[in-house]
């Protein structure tokens, strides 16, 4: 251990008010995405009323899982890892303050306003102006904190969970704010500053890059933090956490076109995109090497500890998404998935497998620290919970493969007489039972999330009654 | 793109490249000070980092992926006006499979061409043709049943805006039709009053109850006179004018809506239908094969 004096007093006010704001979220958008799963298998669910509409309940499923749920669990777990790792407490802990309330600011402006039907209509990005430009000045905020941290370190060196924490904040600061530049033409309303392809390219520059740096680079930080501490075992390779980080943060920035393959984009554009997209397997699977080859030493650990299990299943969802990308940014391949639900799949394996199962593993390292508690209330729920996650996830995926493979051979099957073999709603009958099956996966992961709920609840009661005491903690 | 905006992404791209190629190569190996030592000796948190090379076979892979896009952007287009040694354009990669298809199917539609449209119905195979086609670029507004919905015509009815004969049905489906209403309130004098008078009296003219009905009396006879305004489109008597597409008023059949909210909204507004031509998208044949089988959705069934 490093020579040091005492021990720094951490601040982990703003670390638990994001972190049980992480479960809340969870539970509102993963119900969210339930109804509407439920709504596409029955579309009269919806009961006619615009604010229950899919079109409207979507966007709110995706704001709630990726901004509320992952960008709480997010904040919150960066805010704690860079003050222990750079060995210092918080840097302005008034601002973090303002950073956690106006982020939930914005985030029950967004449950208001979506359903509503008040949308920029650029997907992840679909908040009007008054809110992005809250959005920007939290975010803003929450980078002073993060890097003055990081500036005032005890440590020689910069660990490399900050790395990809300061690469998705600083990374997201500037995709927000480019895609949203637009003119207002009242408080509820405004339009893009960009115009037809442009718009498009722009839009998917940033909705691929929300995917690599909020939920790759981030969640990479987190991982790369919670992983060690919870296996007791070091980084497997510095080397390698440095090429990949550069690599990664790097070759992601080009990737965005293959969301636009065979469109009205340039051909050159398109092509250069799925190149990139290519290149980016590596990058991307050296931080499940580095996450998995931690554990080398310590696999008996799978057998015995449920968190570690979901520590590696989340790495494993997250190699097989990051392989999955790739492999769908080929333009033949893309020609058949395309708009069909594999895209919906591949999604889902990267934030059911990865972004939440990471997050979950995450918390359950972190919050007994939080509150000196040697454990969670109960490990066998953990247990359960990471088998409802995992047997919920292979359902979802499994399903929408099938579904999505489906739809695309359906779409471009062709008579002899040159018409389709199938017109659409052929093809939409078909998919029924599938979205039942994914309906099921999603309760499944639903329930895993409820289960959570409860077990951090009873492990904070804990803390608060004396009727716990054999599970608080001794020392630091 | 210009030349200098055509340079600078190729500059950019390979550059890019070259420089992960350059990122790996540099550090493929450990220095012998860093192989001498198990960890790089930073702790944070209690957490160190082992010094270990990167795995031979994740550094392959990486270089094989930098080669395979150096290769997939000298065959295909990609830097900047560079248009490939392949020449594939998208463009061109869908009008060679439009062609191919088009030639695949056209002694077939050959042969539909000389079926007339009114005995297309005694040819079972062409209009199996007919139906796809109408369940591939007709069905999304008439209906997979071809019953219309709102705004859009039924078409199994005798009702037709346009007229029922083979040769209107062509020219719909070919030219297309653009239905177009103008706002009249203004014409019938301008009040809120005006325009229920006459919302009243177009229901009335194809409902016997509502004309006989004293409460409608007084509508009916101030909005009468003033129906000299719509006779231009939908005929002095409201039976409408297949020549410009103008509805027939005195049957029950309502292209967009029977209500009177709805009467009047259209009054007041006015409203306008399109209905795109397919001429460029079908083929002569293909639109032949496709109004047999328009033709005989209202045939009553021998």
């Amino acid at each position: 251990m490093q020579a040091s004096t005492a021990p720094p007093v951490y601040n982990y006010r703003v670390v638990r008010q994001f972190t049980v704001m992480t479960v809340f979220w969870g539970i509102v958008g993963m119900f969210v995405g339930v109804w509407i799963a439920a709504q596409l298998a029955w579309p009269a669910l919806n009961f006619d009323i615009p604010w229950l509409s899919f079109g409207r309940l979507r966007p709110l499923h995706t704001n709630g899982v990726i901004f509320a749920f992952g960008g709480c669990a997010l904040i919150g777990t960066s805010l704690y890892v860079v003050q222990r790792t750079c060995h210092t407490t918080l840097a302005f802990p008034r601002l973090a303050g303002f950073v956690f309330w106006g982020y939930q600011a914005v985030l029950v402006l967004a449950v208001i306003t979506l359903p509503m039907g008040l949308t920029s209509t650029k997907e992840y990005a679909e908040l009007e102006w008054p809110i992005d430009i809250l959005l920007a000045v939290v975010w803003v905020s929450y980078a002073i904190v993060f890097f003055a941290t990081i500036a005032k370190r005890k440590t020689s060196h910069i660990y490399v969970a900050n790395w990809f924490y300061g690469a998705f904040i600083i990374t997201i600061a500037v995709l927000h704010i480019v895609n949203n530049l637009a003119i207002p033409v009242s408080l509820t309303k405004s339009y893009s500053l960009y115009s037809g392809t442009i718009d498009a390219m722009v839009q998917w520059w940033y909705g691929h890059n929300a995917v690599g740096f909020f939920l790759t680079a981030g969640f990479l930080g987190m991982m790369y933090y919670y992983v060690p501490v919870q296996a007791q075992r070091p980084v497997y390779s510095y080397r390698l956490s440095i090429v990949h980080f550069w690599a990664l943060i790097g070759v992601y920035m080009w990737a965005g076109p293959h969301h636009l393959h065979y469109s009205s984009l340039p051909d050159w554009v398109q092509s250069v995109g799925m190149a990139f997209s290519i290149v980016l397997l590596a990058p991307s699977w050296g931080g499940m090497i580095n996450g998995v080859m931690t554990l080398s030493g310590a696999w008996d650990k799978l057998r015995t500890d449920p968190i570690i299990r979901f520590l590696v299943v989340a790495l494993s969802f997250y190699g097989m998404s990051t392989f999955e990308g790739p492999m769908m940014s080929i333009k033949t391949v893309n020609a058949l998935s395309h708009n069909t639900d594999w895209t919906i799949g591949h999604v889902h394996a990267g934030a059911l497998g990865w972004v939440a199962m990471i997050t979950m593993g995450a918390l359950y390292v972190m919050i007994p620290r939080l509150y000196g508690r040697k454990q969670m209330f109960s490990i066998g729920w953990i247990n359960l919970h990471f088998w409802l996650s995992t047997v919920g996830t292979v359902l979802y995926i499994a399903a929408m493969w099938v579904s999505g493979i489906m739809q695309g051979l359906m779409w471009r099957a062709v008579n002899a007489d040159g018409t389709l073999t199938y017109n659409f709603i052929q093809e939409m009958a078909e998919r029924q039972p599938y979205y039942l099956v994914r309906l099921l996966g999603g309760i499944l992961f639903f329930a895993g999330m409820v289960l959570m709920a409860i077990n951090v609840y009873r492990t904070l009661r804990e803390t608060r009654t004396a009727s716990g005491a054999d599970n608080l903690a001794t020392g630091e | 793109m210009s030349g200098f905006w055509s340079g600078w992404v190729i500059v950019l791209v390979v550059g890019n490249l070259i420089f992960y190629g350059l990122l790996l190569l540099g550090n493929s190996r450990l220095t012998p000070e860093e192989a001498s030592r198990d960890t790089t000796g930073h702790v944070f948190d209690g957490i160190e980092e082992r010094n270990q090379p990167m795995p031979r076979w994740w550094l392959f892979l990486f270089i094989g992926t930098l080669l395979f896009s150096a290769v997939y952007l000298a065959l295909y287009p990609g830097l900047g006006n560079f248009p490939g040694l392949l020449g594939w354009t998208s463009a061109g990669q869908w009008q060679e499979e439009v062609e191919r298809a088009a030639e695949q199917s056209a002694p077939l539609f050959r042969e539909y061409a000389r079926i007339p449209i009114e005995e297309m119905r005694n040819h079972p195979e062409a209009l199996a043709v007919g139906g796809r086609l109408f369940a591939n670029h007709c069905a999304i507004c008439h209906g997979s049943d071809a019953r219309g919905a709102r705004g859009y015509p039924n078409l199994t009815d005798q009702d037709w805006l346009y007229g029922g004969t083979p040769e209107d049905i062509r020219t719909s489906i070919a030219k297309g039709r653009q239905g177009t209403m103008m706002p009249m309130k203004a014409l019938i004098g301008n009040t809120e009053r005006d325009v229920r008078d006459m919302a009243i009296y177009v229901q009335s003219l194809s409902n016997e109850n509502m004309r006989n009905n004293p409460g409608y009396a007084d509508s009916i006879a101030r909005a009468e006179p003033k129906f000299t305004m719509c006779a231009a489109c939908h005929g002095a008597d409201g039976t409408g004018n297949q020549v410009i597409g103008g509805p027939n008023l005195t049957d029950r059949i309502w292209l967009h809506s029977p209500r009177l909210a709805d009467i009047e909204a259209i009054i007041r507004n006015g409203i306008s239908s399109l209905m795109p031509p397919h001429e460029g998208v079908l083929t002569e044949e293909q639109i032949h094969v496709l109004t047999g089988y328009v033709y005989q959705l209202s045939q009553p069934q021998e």
